[in-house]
């Protein structure tokens, strides 16, 4: 069972969502300020951070774009429907899903693991690595090059990437997204593929054209290529 | 019955100037006009009645008169008419004789005017018109000599008739003058009616204005005070008002601000210890099985009540956060038939309790969430308060500004009673006094139609034809945010 970082500040939500991940095997570790959970990542090694955006001191926003200079292990926001640009500023900042307080623990740990879960290759037969005009992309090791460089791309990211280049030329509409990719099955959020795209735009398209690799199709949603 | 539309202020105004003006220039017409003929006419009687007079006095009449006599004296009358040449008749007896050989006898000399010389022996004037109109000045001067003191009539009697068409056009002249007079007198009138009218129309322009203005809601809409008249006044007045009403709604206002912010905080604060909370109902639920029998119903209270609680509480943030104005519309393309299989699937509604009608290929621009959480609600509500089957119907309609979508939602349950239907979208409205809380917060259709509202839509509640309730939304195809 996976290893999971909580940084919570309260007492009680720390609690219990601990309580409840571990009752369901979960090896939980918490911090209740952001500093704390930052000093926890080397030691710890979680393999995935529940986060929650409203902290005292260096806020969660900051706390995840910390992690993610140097890491790229799933994070999951914990935040309040209603704080809606914490959640806009929070996908931005690298976050890879959000979950909306107050959560039961079924809830919980099923965003836990549709984040942890492995995009199945959704054709069989391919051969491990691809190569679309200056990307490299090896389906089996999980991992992208631009111009032989690796690009290091948080799982929902990867997830994208791989599930749009896997069609190329095919429209997938955000709801299409938020079931392949994020296994959202209720409230789907279409921010969190937005916020998704243009992380990714930022590590692989150049940065002084229009995307080339992952385009917009207005009205319909999002396509890989034509290249 | 249709009533003449108002004529406005400055159009009475002029019409009350106008017609002050035309009075005056009337009157002033009738009276110089009038005085000025009787005093032209007086002149040429006088003038005419003395000099016959006179010339008669002149005449020696040497009694008795015959016909080449009277001839005679007639021709010499003639000779000195003034102040116009006139035309002398002569009569005395039967004998008739005149100025115009022609006609010895004059038309326009009446009998009237010929009893009054004979019966009183005076001269006599009279002013006729002959068959033509033309105006004409009959002076009759009996022809009288002295005898032992005493005047005696001769029996001669001359007349002469004078034509006043000179008089006649000079008075013309003089109403054609006050006529011409009249026209631009009254055009110079309508400029002070106009000075006048703008001095009152435009402080009550103002005032409209204002009125407007503060109508739309700028309350600190003031007018400036001019002079000290009435409009002034009252544009005081009207400051005053606007001023009070201004501090008794910011008063107002800042009581609402206080009041949502105190239930949004309320429900901010309560949301984390029941984060805390839901967090461990798992657990109280799956020990509950291993305790007494009281424990685990208490256990099992504590864990029902407390996602109840849960969901009141985040249904009681989102209607403060459309109370505050903070919601947001996160738009998107969906296919409309695919977003409610979708939402059907996701509550397990896909038996036969549900029939729909979905027409293929409808794209609508909506925010799907809200979108779920709409339809999601109606569709509740009917089958726990009306009852299956539940008929969803999906359909769109021309409007005046694009396409709308129309959603029905009717079930097959008893209706909604007449007295509950006003009510059926407030807040924690009961619609059974004695019920006691159901399942829901009591706030679902409040959000429901606020979220309907959010896209620009309406949703209306009625009883279908055959008995069951019918809900009915109406939004824009295409929403804007």
């Amino acid at each position: 069972m996976p290893r999971v970082l909580l940084i919570e500040d309260d007492p009680s939500i720390r609690e219990g969502v601990g309580l409840g991940l571990r009752r369901r095997g979960h090896d939980v570790s918490s911090a209740g300020t952001g500093e704390e959970g930052l000093a926890l990542m080397g030691g710890f090694r979680p393999e995935l951070v529940l986060l929650d955006l409203m902290l005292p001191g260096i806020n969660g926003v900051q706390v995840c774009r910390r992690i993610r200079e140097t890491s790229q292990v799933p994070i999951i926001m914990l935040t309040a429907r209603g704080d809606d640009f914490d959640i806009v500023v929070g996908l931005e900042a690298g976050a890879d899903d959000y979950i909306v307080k107050p959560a039961r623990t079924e809830v919980i740990e099923a965003r836990i693991k549709a984040v942890l879960r492995r995009l199945s290759d959704p054709v069989g037969s391919r051969p491990g690595v691809e190569h679309h005009g200056e990307l490299t992309i090896d389906r089996a090791g999980l991992s992208v090059a631009k111009n032989g460089e690796r690009v290091p791309l948080a799982p929902s990211e990867i997830k994208l990437l791989l599930h749009l280049s896997a069609s190329p030329e095919q429209v997938f509409s955000r709801q299409q997204l938020l079931e392949y990719v994020w296994d959202h099955s209720y409230h789907a959020d279409a921010r969190l593929v937005d916020a998704c795209v243009r992380r990714l735009r930022t590590k692989v398209e150049d940065p002084d054209a229009s995307p080339r690799y992952i385009q917009t199709v207005r009205g319909f949603g999002y396509r890989f290529g034509p290249l | 019955m249709r009533r003449i539309a108002p004529l406005g202020l400055r159009t009475r105004l002029i019409a009350a100037f106008l017609l002050v003006a035309a009075i005056s220039a009337v009157t002033t017409a009738a009276l110089t006009y009038q005085q000025a003929r009787n005093a032209i006419l007086k002149q040429t009687q006088d003038t005419a009645v003395s000099t016959l007079r006179d010339q008669v006095e002149q005449q020696e009449v040497r009694l008795p008169l015959d016909q080449t006599e009277l001839q005679r004296i007639v021709i010499e009358l003639g000779k000195r008419g003034k102040p116009h040449p006139w035309i002398i008749f002569g009569e005395y007896g039967g004998v008739r004789v005149s100025t115009n050989p022609g006609t010895p006898t004059s038309s326009v000399i009446t009998d009237n005017l010929r009893e009054k010389v004979r019966r009183h022996n005076y001269t006599a004037f009279q002013r006729v018109e002959d068959q033509r109109g033309n105006p004409w000045l009959t002076v009759g001067v009996p022809a009288l000599f002295e005898h032992n003191g005493s005047t005696v009539s001769t029996g001669a009697v001359f007349y002469a008739s004078v034509p006043l068409s000179t008089e006649k056009q000079t008075v013309e002249a003089m109403v054609d003058a006050a006529k011409q007079g009249a026209v631009p007198g009254l055009a110079i009138a309508i400029v002070p009616a106009l000075l006048a009218a703008r001095s009152v129309l435009r402080p009550v322009r103002d005032m409209r204005r204002a009125a407007q203005r503060l109508g739309s809601g700028r309350l600190d809409t003031r007018i400036e005070v001019r002079g000290a008249d009435e409009l002034a006044g009252l544009a005081r007045t009207f400051n005053e008002t606007a001023r009070a009403l201004e501090q008794s709604v910011r008063e107002l206002q800042d009581a609402e601000v206080r009041a949502r912010r105190f239930a949004s905080d309320v429900s901010h604060e309560l949301r984390t210890p029941l984060a805390g909370m839901l967090a461990v109902t798992e657990v109280l639920d799956e020990d509950a099985e291993r305790l007494d029998a009281d424990t685990a119903k208490a256990l099992r209270l504590v864990s029902a009540e407390t996602g109840k609680l849960a969901v009141l509480v985040e249904d009681l943030m989102e209607i403060s956060r459309f109370d505050a104005r903070a919601a947001e519309l996160n738009l998107d393309d969906v296919d409309v038939a695919e977003a409610v299989r979708k939402t059907l699937e996701r509550r397990h509604w896909v038996d036969d309790r549900i029939v729909t009608e979905l027409p293929e290929r409808v794209r609508a621009r909506l925010d799907p969430r809200r979108f779920d959480v709409v339809l999601a609600n109606l569709v509740g509500n009917a089958l726990r308060h009306g009852g299956a089957p539940v008929r969803v119907t999906v359909r769109t309609a021309p409007g005046e500004d694009g396409e709308r979508l129309l959603i029905d939602v009717a079930d097959s349950g008893p209706g909604i009673a007449p007295e509950v239907l006003p009510h059926i979208f407030d807040r924690f409205f009961k619609a059974d006094a004695a019920r006691t809380r159901s399942a829901g917060s009591g706030l679902g259709l409040a959000i429901t139609l606020e979220n309907v509202r959010l896209h620009g839509g309406t949703l209306l509640a009625a009883n279908g034809p055959a008995g069951g309730a019918v809900f009915t939304l109406d939004m824009p195809l295409e929403a804007r945010a």
